[in-house]
């Protein structure tokens, strides 16, 4: 994969759901280490737009590409999404949990990089407990993990610190931090000023609400 | 790929046999509506080896109907089946895993136990192989065909019995068939029918390989956009 000019570009996006128009006309880019912000009012578009850019929603106008990714590759399997949902089963517990979604999103069998996610997000010492015994901020802190734990350059986060205490928080703006620094994008939506380094912003909703 | 198959039918068969899973429900299913079959009708032995095919086939279509409609609902409500969407396994493949995992804990069940039963509804032990047979030929069908409707009612809640209604015509040439096949057995195969209903039943499982996966793969794509 030549990751060397990767770049997330979009050219005036539309965004349908329902057949109200949530926004239209927009168009960003977003370079290696680089993060996105996305704000925005609710409804305003901002998850419906980490969807479209994860292949999970219709596009109804313009174009979104990686450029300088794997052109084999949808752009799903080239991204992290991590949503409202967390995809988490009650009767299988975190390790498990955790290994089999490295497993299934291509980072083979590999008890080091599950190890090293689950101890990035102070997850390691609950590895044996059932998922349904989790609190809340735990379930959330377990979706995330899966970012770390399979490499992919882009990570699209809707409103990663919900459920997330101070010290949590910290940790994933930190993790958030390196992986800009080691070129990764992020393309996160969120409420709370996340302090990320070479962060944009890109702020949904105005012109389709005027 | 491959691997990510194998991981994604692992995780099925794990989650079925655990609690909530609902691995022993078509199962309990099956054994509880057979049983019953005998107090309703009498304990008239003729009447009922008669009508013992036919018994078990219907029970065994209804006890995989039940437990269809989670096929991916329980993925889709949470998430689950966004993220399988965004791996290297194409959507077909997925379709392929899922039903797969609910033939080996759903179908292979039933009829393990279908013998147990038939002997409960005085079916005569001659004609077990050949039903056996005709229920191993049949029953992916089942499961493959029946995920075309767990696609299509993914978003409905309490879709169940949408999606049985949409893939219950699908069902009636498996029933048919296997249905054919026991009794041709019981009859002690006199002439080829039997034989013509095995293989119709696996013409339809082989059709119901393609089909199945290929369908729920596109009701899946419509369903999550």
């Amino acid at each position: 994969m030549t990751t060397s000019e990767l770049r997330l570009a979009a050219h005036d996006l539309a965004c349908l759901r329902g057949g109200r128009l949530v926004f239209e006309g927009l168009s960003f880019a977003v370079a290696r280490g680089e993060a996105l912000v996305l704000t925005g009012a609710n409804g305003s578009g901002k998850s419906s737009l980490l969807r479209q850019i994860a292949g999970l929603l219709e596009i109804a106008h313009g174009t979104i590409a990686l450029e300088g990714g794997d052109s084999e590759r949808t752009i799903g399997e080239q991204v992290h999404y991590v949503g409202h949902l967390d995809a988490l089963k009650p009767s299988m517990n975190v390790a498990e949990t955790l290994r089999f979604w490295t497993e299934y999103l291509g980072g083979g069998r590999n008890e080091a990089a599950v190890a090293h996610a689950l101890d990035a997000f102070a997850l390691a010492s609950l590895a044996d407990l059932p998922v349904g015994y989790l609190s809340a901020g735990q379930r959330r802190r377990l979706s995330l993990a899966r970012v770390l734990a399979v490499p992919r350059p882009l990570w699209l986060l809707d409103e990663p610190t919900v459920a997330l205490d101070a010290a949590n928080t910290a940790r994933l703006l930190d993790l958030m931090n390196v992986h800009l620094v080691s070129g990764g994008l992020i393309v996160a939506a969120t409420h709370l000023d996340l302090g990320l380094v070479p962060a944009r912003m890109l702020r949904l909703g105005e012109e389709v609400a005027a | 790929m491959r691997r990510a198959f194998l991981a994604l039918l692992l995780r099925d068969l794990r989650l079925a046999a655990r609690l909530g899973g609902g691995g022993g429900m078509a199962v309990f299913f099956f054994l509880v509506v057979v049983a019953i079959v005998p107090l309703g009708i009498g304990p008239d032995k003729a009447l009922l080896s008669l009508i013992a095919p036919g018994m078990l086939w219907v029970a065994l279509l209804l006890a995989a109907l039940l437990t269809l409609d989670r096929l991916f609902q329980a993925d889709f409500e949470d998430g689950s089946l966004d993220l399988l969407s965004m791996g290297a396994l194409p959507l077909e493949l997925v379709a392929v895993a899922k039903a797969l995992g609910h033939w080996l804990t759903t179908g292979l069940p039933l009829v393990v136990v279908a013998p147990v039963l038939g002997l409960l509804l005085n079916l005569p032990v001659a004609s077990f192989p050949a039903l056996l047979l005709a229920m191993l030929a049949g029953t992916p069908a089942l499961s493959f065909l029946g995920a075309i409707g767990a696609a299509l009612t993914v978003g409905v809640r309490r879709g169940g019995l949408l999606a049985s209604l949409l893939v219950l015509p699908f069902y009636i040439p498996v029933l048919i068939f296997g249905v054919g096949a026991a009794e041709a057995a019981s009859a002690g195969f006199e002439g080829d029918a039997g034989v013509q209903s095995l293989l119709f039943l696996g013409a339809v499982t082989l059709g119901s390989f393609v089909l199945g996966p290929v369908g729920a793969a596109a009701a899946l794509r419509a369903n999550l956009r």
